[in-house]
């Protein structure tokens, strides 16, 4: 692009000069957040969620417009030829520090696992001469995965845990099945790429439909897998320490499969569109690093919360 | 909703023009990309937090003039101590630095704006709403937030006000301020500097900011993960923080101070940066020990991560435990060390002026070091058993975070003031506001110390009969130093306002690239990158330095 500075060897770096979609989306947040705080207080209150609930599905379907528009805008503009390289590098350094702020989500759940299980629990069952808990609760025994709580009236304990069931059941243990769809499913999304590399549309066509039907498979079993604990484990988000582990690590790892799945049936519906060149396609790239990102986490839970 | 599009995509059209001026009216501000409107807009956001938050804190001290209960009920005590934490620290002091950096780093490294412009506007625009929905909860029936900034379960699970919810939800949209604005630091220094500005090259500044954004990254995350527990302790029935449920409250410190400490250095590390610029610049001399500075920013970025549970000290931890962060936390003071080394050796046989930037900078470092100190007292695990949760501790932490961060934006809000605006402000009442600021805050906190070392505990609206006298002191250092900030914002609008012009290098001893543009610096810089090798800040020699 010309310019009237005489260095004119570099591109111009690309600012938009005003936009409005970020009060837009400020506005759609805040919204979303104020109806979800008083949906929840009324229902805790015993008032019921009311007109909250409204509030709170306006402000998430305004947030999702103006995303939906902010993305086109980019992808618009992309078309037209305006990011320069260095701008693309900025988007590419933007997702990577982005997965890297999921990770350290992640970590802070991991890190209460492992603290509940190498101390928390051990210390309720009074270890290390740690006597309180033996006034409060004499009966506690310390043992992975807790089946039977220091206060079972408080919190009712599940009849069995989701760990590994030994090979002999290994067929029926959906967890199982879902560590190879998820793993197989970062095979397929690679074949795309390459398909995308290739100039191959077919190709990128074909292995990503299976890509994207692989994650809601993997949906679908996890919702079964909640079906089994919640009505023949009573493995439930009230049934102790457990139990919050296993729903909110499985449960924020869900939907961050979720998130990955709709971003890839996004790029597949790009991809049929016509969308994206074999040197040109980091909007595919960015869907494609998160989709390794949760299939790297999922190996972390299936190891830690339900083998070991 | 639609329209949005359609007008967002009207205006890439004649974008070719990056040279017209900022657009009229308040749509300016609402709509803009313009990394020097964000960061005023930040800027002006922090200061009306700091005078929300120095209200609060006026009621505090209103009601510790004298022992007994004279002004609020204690409930309300407690909401006006967790509501002067949050709103100070999320709401004055990390948006000031973001306004700083906004303003700053693009024009430190020659590049053209933010590297992700419009969700720089946005990480902006999420904090007046996160405030708006956390002050609102004061109105509110069941009354704001009462459990301490540090909001410890289960105070805020078991027994908080309803509010919390609103809390949380806060705290969620601060998060997801703090990691797009964090972001969009790390790949504007990473991808914008200018062709030759390579990283060892860079203002300290930035340097300090690319660190901070690292540590923002890794921990605003965490900071989601923990109220995210609690909001499911409070609607959902998980027990992360019951023991009846197999949890532990404890639990909950570990997983808030690995967010929390990091958070300390978030709120100095850019001060560090800023109290770099500013010493070299007054003592016209190159900071001293430049790359030891880079790599004790780091050391203190890298150490903050393992020195947590030093807040945790009476939990009950194991020995082990204990005596690892007594230890971690100690080397600490190696690094800090380094750079006030560093500050001193930069001021040594320079020839220093006395302009209000350089003395909030001296005072700084003087104040900063004091409160430094403390904190290696605190950091003896046996000490600490005899010190924690009394106003030793309240002393320590105001002390590295108002004469601390907050000297240090108010040193570089009157440092870059001329470049902002092309008008110099008024010097003698910059001056008086220094020296009322410096007295009121050693009035304020310096008896602190002692009446914490006397066991006064902190978060209690009533003392015993022996603490009235330092009590009294200390309020009255408080309003003093309260009612000097008025005059701050007196002489920032009078500044803004007008005053003697600035020249493009407003002081003599200044060097780097935001002292090459004109004052005040024009809307758009560096559009395309500047040549940097007779410019680099640190480490080229300049004529007569040394």
């Amino acid at each position: 692009m010309a310019t009237d500075n005489s260095n004119s060897t570099y591109e111009t770096y690309y600012v938009p000069e005003s936009s409005k979609f970020p009060i837009w989306a400020s506005l759609g947040l805040s919204l979303f957040m104020i109806g979800l705080a008083n949906a929840l207080n009324g229902i805790k209150s015993g008032d019921g969620a009311g007109g909250a609930t409204i509030v709170a599905i306006l402000g998430f379907a305004i947030l999702g417009t103006v995303l939906f528009n902010w993305f086109a805008t980019s992808i618009r503009e992309n078309h037209q030829g305006l990011p320069s390289a260095q701008l693309k590098r900025s988007y590419v350094l933007g997702m990577y520090w982005f997965i890297f702020s999921e990770v350290m989500f992640f970590a802070a759940f991991f890190g209460a696992l492992f603290y509940v299980r190498q101390w928390a629990v051990p210390w309720l069952g009074g270890e290390g001469g740690r006597g309180s808990s033996n006034i409060l609760w004499p009966g506690f025994e310390a043992v992975w995965p807790v089946i039977a709580n220091p206060s079972d009236a408080l919190f009712v304990p599940p009849h069995e845990s989701m760990e590994w069931r030994g090979w002999g059941e290994a067929l029926g243990y959906l967890p199982m099945w879902n560590t190879i769809i998820l793993l197989s499913s970062s095979v397929t999304v690679h074949f795309a790429h390459a398909g995308l590399k290739n100039n191959n549309r077919k190709q990128l066509i074909g292995w990503l439909s299976l890509t994207v039907l692989l994650g809601v498979v993997f949906i679908f079993l996890q919702a079964e897998e909640y079906i089994e604990a919640y009505q023949e484990l009573g493995l439930t988000l009230d049934s102790g320490i457990y139990g919050s582990t296993f729903f909110l690590l499985t449960g924020f790892h869900g939907f961050h499969v979720t998130l990955g799945a709709f971003m890839l049936s996004v790029m597949l519906a790009r991809s049929i569109k016509g969308h994206f060149k074999p040197e040109d396609h980091f909007g595919f790239e960015a869907a494609s690093w998160y989709w390794h990102f949760v299939d790297v986490v999922w190996v972390c839970l299936f190891f830690f919360v339900y083998l070991y | 909703m639609s329209n949005i599009g359609a007008i967002d995509g009207h205006d890439a059209h004649h974008d070719d023009d990056h040279h017209h001026g900022p657009a009229k009216g308040i749509t300016r501000w609402i709509y803009t990309t313009n990394h020097k409107d964000i960061g005023s807009l930040y800027l002006w956001f922090s200061l009306a937090m700091f005078l929300l938050g120095g209200t609060f804190a006026l009621v505090i001290r209103l009601e510790l003039f004298q022992p007994g209960l004279q002004f609020v009920e204690p409930n309300f005590f407690n909401q006006m101590t967790t509501m002067h934490g949050l709103i100070m620290v999320f709401g004055a002091v990390m948006p000031a630095f973001v306004g700083l950096a906004n303003w700053m780093i693009p024009m430190m490294i020659g590049a053209p704006d933010m590297a992700l412009p419009r969700m720089n506007n946005w990480s902006f625009w999420i904090l007046p709403f996160a405030f708006t929905m956390l002050a609102s909860t004061l109105l509110m029936e069941a009354g704001a937030p009462n459990f301490g900034w540090t909001f410890y379960a289960p105070l805020s699970t078991t027994y908080a006000p309803e509010t919390v919810t609103f809390f949380i939800f806060a705290v969620h949209m601060m998060g997801a301020s703090s990691i797009m604005g964090s972001i969009n630091i790390i790949a504007t220094i990473q991808n914008l500097r200018a062709p030759g500005m390579t990283y060892m090259k860079m203002p300290l500044f930035v340097w300090t900011w690319l660190i901070t954004a690292y540590l923002l990254l890794a921990v605003m995350p965490v900071l989601a993960g923990v109220v995210t527990m609690m909001l499911f302790d409070v609607h959902f029935g998980t027990s992360f923080f019951n023991a009846a449920g197999g949890g532990d409250p404890v639990l909950f410190q570990h997983v808030f101070w690995f967010f929390g400490h990091p958070e300390v250095y978030i709120m100095i590390l850019p001060a560090f940066g800023v109290i770099s610029e500013i010493i070299s610049t007054f003592s016209r001399k190159r900071l001293f020990g430049y790359d030891s500075m880079v790599y004790a920013t780091s050391s203190i970025a890298f150490l903050s991560f393992i020195v947590w549970a030093h807040h945790m000290f009476t939990t009950g931890m194991p020995l082990a435990g204990e005596l690892f962060f007594m230890y971690a936390t100690m080397l600490i003071a190696v690094p800090t060390g380094v750079k006030v080394f560093n500050w001193i050796s930069t001021m040594f046989k320079g020839s220093i002026t006395f302009e209000t930037p350089m003395l909030f900078a001296i005072a700084f470092v003087v104040l900063f070091t004091m409160g430094g100190f403390t904190g290696l007292m605190l950091a003896i695990a046996p000490a600490d058993f005899q010190y924690h949760d009394t106003y030793f501790v309240v002393a320590h932490f105001h002390y590295v975070l108002v004469p601390g961060s907050v000297f240090s934006i108010m040193a570089a809000v009157y440092y870059w003031l001329p470049k902002w605006t092309g008008n110099m402000y008024d010097e003698t009442l910059g001056k008086l506001h220094f020296w009322l600021s410096f007295v009121g805050i050693n009035i304020l906190f310096f008896p602190q110390h002692f009446l914490g070392l006397a066991g006064m505990p902190r978060r209690i609206p009533d003392y015993a009969l022996q603490f009235a006298d330092f009590n009294m002191v200390s309020s009255i250092g408080g309003f003093l130093f309260g009612f000097s900030q008025l005059l701050f914002v007196f002489v920032v609008i009078k500044c803004v306002r007008g005053g003697k012009k600035a020249s493009a290098e407003v002081w003599e001893g200044s060097h780097g690239l935001e002292w090459t543009v004109p004052s005040p610096a024009p809307y758009h810089t560096f559009t395309t990158p500047p040549p940097i090798a007779e410019n680099a800040h640190a480490r080229v020699e300049t004529k007569g330095d040394v």
